[in-house]
């Protein structure tokens, strides 16, 4: 990674004015850090992209095959008989700008590029060219632009450049989907046989070993019981999750980073918690062991191949339904496209019922999966949960909607009443922030890789700014979330701009106030840092 | 914007010119009738065109809570899960311009050296697009009163209402003001806006000042170069009924209005303006939000290949023994040696 500027540098660098000449003469640049590192070529290739070479994105020539133009034609005419979708998007955006200032990325860049009406505009422009007969006839003047190399280069740049949080689609009164357009661009690059490595590695192995981080079954198994380890040494309890077992009633699929790195890995410690106490019956698989989908992010196909093993180890279960971990763009696979990818449903499923409080969700009647926080909060509902909410009371947190479960799903109410009932002190960031209106994190879409730490800085300061003010205002110290990627990316970025807040899962702070029966007294949180208010020994307070 | 504007006097220049020239006929009652024909046929095509394509995802863009447990109050306009719902949300984009309600300006400004984003609630280009759209409608059923006859009450008491303001003769119809104001409105924010001028296309500028020519011909022909209002009724009565009467009698500013409401009607359906049909399609907003309810089913659907649980085991089967992790099928004892 290239040495970051100071933050106050950073957006003070930023170009004040746009370009003199307009956006179709001006060339994408790329220097070190402003592109993400390409796919290997084997991986593409195993994955059946036929057309993947070695290249370099910073290499004047990408080494694209002979009939280049032919085949982005066909792809594009493809995704247009396919998606109805894209045909109305290219037609009818009226460049109104209500979209310009909602992007992340624009907002963090000045990037004319990156104003949502432009990104789309440059695959428009291609296929009112090639698709309109207005462009047809008249070139430019219809705004249409004769397909070139420098216009693939443009569309990896900036359809790189965009975190499909669908922040855009929100204002656009035509309800214009740059997710839509992004996902269906990386599709023809692919095409082309242009990928970048952190998605489609991330995809190879989630194909191979079950998740996105390569993670063996064995070596599965042993970091959770490093977890359980963890847990004993703060409440006394032994935990031995079961893993791949049939007949149980659940199977519980989330998102690899939580079993994986910090701070995901307390959040997963949350739900082993959760589990234990409810006497969940459920089971780990290690075969489904990703609730993330990086194919999503750039391919329809790919994205329901991998999704294809959440039934089908279901199914080989025997289980009755699933129960999903806090991911963001997960819940927009499952919510969204599973049923529709992998539906109908394995025989042996049912309209998920839970076993504690015997509530029906009928609202996941046809996929049969359940997110965790619709789960815990009818948990709490029901008073089957005793917790302690001092335990967190050194937290005065706030609350970040992930894109994908506020824009995908209206998973808003949820999340806020657990975390209400386990934290004392909760604050709202500012309105046009939250809820609906949510900022990205500024790394979604499998933007998180390291090369592009400045690009993810810049998409990631309008979430990191209305974290300030509440910092600042209110003293806010903690930032819960719902999302794996979030708990990846916002750290570092919460480090850069508001130093002083700590990054969580919302289990995470669940399972620190659940008090859970035969556990020794709590004078940790799951982090193992003391708390402020530990809780009373009994055997103090007998001989008082 | 210089050749959208050039475009658009050449058309009102055709207009005069071929009136000028005593080509009234061709303009006042060909071009339209032409004209007339490639809008209707155009529209429906397009529209046709999209729909020939599948909505093979439900893709709604939620917007509010949404409807999971009984205790929690979901939205039901934001968060569609049914039909009527789903007819409501797409009521109120399409009447009230919802999502365009919404909007907000971000404002990157320096606090204490340090840089801060504000936002703050915009609702002028809401208020004005709502202010043309509704004017320019109320215009067009307006103009009913001359395809009609007898003139049907309601025309009468839309013309009433929009001419309250009654100041001498002819009546002063509000809307021939709003509409302006909201043009004007649209344009002064395109020259103006560093942001709107980079992203306008000449397409963006045409569809402006066309629409301008057209409202200011208008009104021209009510307020100032008066044409006579019975023969124009007769002609397009004519029109419409396919029994052509002579128009040469009409005044050159009949001609250049009819001339340039024909090229907007020719343009229309090959244009930006086809989010008036658009609106209606977009997947995004016209879906129910309930998706794990209900599988939404796409006609392509491949059948899906992917790495299945049989053959992850055969990758992985000693390590998963010796882990302690069940499989379904044991390796195959080695035969004895």
């Amino acid at each position: 990674m290239a040495k970051m500027p100071k933050p106050d540098e950073l957006l003070a660098a930023t170009p004040a004015a746009f370009p003199k000449e307009g956006w179709m003469d001006t060339k994408p640049d790329f220097r070190p850090g402003s592109f993400c590192y390409p796919a290997k070529t084997e991986i593409l290739k195993g994955l059946g992209f036929e057309n993947a070479h070695d290249w370099a994105p910073d290499n004047e020539d990408w080494e694209l095959p002979a009939n280049w133009e032919q085949i982005l034609y066909n792809s594009l005419q493809d995704a247009l008989n396919k998606h109805r979708s894209l045909k109305v998007f290219m037609d009818c955006c009226v460049r109104c700008g209500a979209c310009a200032d909602k992007c992340h990325f624009f907002i963090g860049t000045n990037d004319p590029k990156n104003m949502p009406v432009l990104r789309a505009e440059l695959l428009r422009s291609v296929y009112r060219k090639d698709f309109t007969t207005a462009g047809k006839l008249l070139g430019k003047l219809a705004g249409a632009r004769k397909l070139d190399k420098d216009i693939i280069k443009e569309w990896f740049i900036y359809f790189y450049q965009c975190t499909e949080c669908r922040r855009c689609s929100l204002f656009c009164p035509y309800g214009i989907d740059t997710a839509e357009i992004t996902v269906i661009v990386r599709q023809m690059l692919l095409d082309l046989g242009l990928g970048i490595h952190w998605i489609m590695n991330s995809v190879n192995d989630c194909n191979r070993t079950g998740n996105h981080l390569g993670v063996q079954p064995h070596s599965m198994r042993e970091i959770v019981e490093f977890l359980s380890d963890d847990i004993e040494t703060i409440t006394g309890i032994r935990i031995d999750p079961p893993w791949n077992e049939k007949g149980h009633e659940v199977v519980f699929i989330t998102p690899s980073g939580d079993y994986f790195a910090d701070p995901g890995i307390y959040t997963f410690m949350g739900y082993l918690m959760l589990f234990h106490e409810i006497g969940l019956d459920y089971t780990l698989s290690t075969y489904a062991s990703e609730g993330g989908n990086f194919g999503s992010f750039v391919s329809f196909d790919v994205a329901k191949k991998l999704n294809a093993k959440m039934y089908h180890e279901a199914d080989r279960l025997g289980s009755k339904w699933i129960l999903g971990g806090e991911c963001g763009h997960m819940w927009r696979v499952v919510n969204q496209y599973m049923a529709t990818y992998n539906g109908p449903t394995p025989a042996k499923m049912e309209t998920p019922v839970s076993p504690i409080t015997g509530t029906v969700f009928k609202n996941a009647a046809a996929t049969k999966m359940v997110h965790i926080t619709e789960f815990t909060a009818d948990l709490i509902k029901h008073n089957k949960l005793n917790l302690r909410p001092e335990r967190n009371d050194e937290i005065i947190t706030t609350w970040h909607d992930s894109c994908n479960p506020a824009r995908a799903m209206g998973l808003l109410e949820e999340p806020r009443y657990i975390l209400k009932n386990v934290c004392n002190n909760f604050v709202e960031m500012p309105e046009h922030t939250i809820r609906e209106e949510t900022f990205c994190c500024g790394s979604g879409s499998g933007l998180n890789a390291e090369e592009i730490m400045d690009q993810r800085l810049r998409g990631g300061f309008p979430r990191a700014n209305a974290l300030r003010y509440v910092h600042d205002k209110h003293g806010v110290n903690w930032m819960g979330c719902i999302c794996a990627l979030d708990r990846a990316a916002l750290p570092p970025l919460v480090d850069y701009w508001v130093p002083g807040v700590t990054v969580s899962g919302l289990h995470e702070l669940v399972a620190n106030a659940l008090v859970m029966k035969g556990e020794i007294p709590r004078t940790m949180n799951l982090r193992q840092e003391d708390l402020a208010n530990p809780d009373p020994d009994p055997a103090d307070s007998e001989e008082a | 914007m210089t050749i959208a504007f050039a475009a658009t006097l050449l058309i009102l220049i055709v207009g005069w010119a071929g009136s000028a020239l005593g080509l009234q006929y061709l303009l006042g009652v060909i071009l339209p009738l032409v004209a007339g024909a490639v809008f209707i046929i155009g529209f429906i095509w397009k529209i046709i065109c999209w729909a020939k394509s599948p909505v093979p995802f439900a893709i709604p863009t939620v917007a509010g809570q949404q409807r999971s447990l009984d205790w929690i109050k979901p939205n039901r306009l934001e968060c569609p899960w049914t039909t009527p719902a789903v007819v409501g949300r797409m009521i109120l984009e399409v009447f009230a311009f919802r999502s365009l309600f919404r909007n907000t300006r971000a404002e990157l400004t320096t606090i204490d050296g340090a840089p801060r984003v504000t936002y703050f609630s915009n609702k002028w280009l809401w208020v004005f697009a709502l202010l043309f759209h509704y004017s320019m409608l109320v215009i067009i059923i307006r103009h009913a009163r001359f395809f009609l006859d007898p003139v049907p009450c309601c025309i009468a008491v839309i013309e009433f209402v929009d001419g309250v303001f009654q100041m001498g003769a002819p009546r002063f119809y509000l809307t021939d003001a709003f509409i302006l104001a909201g043009l004007g409105f649209l344009l002064l924010r395109r020259v103006c806006s560093v942001r709107l001028r980079y992203i306008s296309l000449p397409a963006d500028w045409f569809a402006l000042f066309l629409l301008i020519a057209i409202a200011g011909s208008g009104i021209c022909m009510r307020y100032v170069s008066k044409v006579d209002i019975n023969l124009a009724k007769d002609v397009i009565m004519g029109m419409a009924t396919f029994s052509p009467v002579d128009p040469s009698g009409l005044g050159a500013m009949f001609f250049i209005h009819v001339t340039l409401v024909s090229a907007l009607l020719i343009y229309f359906p090959f244009s930006k303006l086809m989010h008036m049909g658009g609106v209606f399609m977009s997947p995004t907003r016209n879906m129910k939000c309930n998706t794990r309810e209900e599988r939404h089913v796409n006609p392509w659907n491949k059948p899906a290949h992917f790495h299945t649980y049989a053959e992850y085991e055969d990758d992985y089967r000693e390590a998963m023994i010796e882990a302690g992790l069940p499989v379904d099928k044991m390796p195959e004892a080695k035969t004895e040696a």
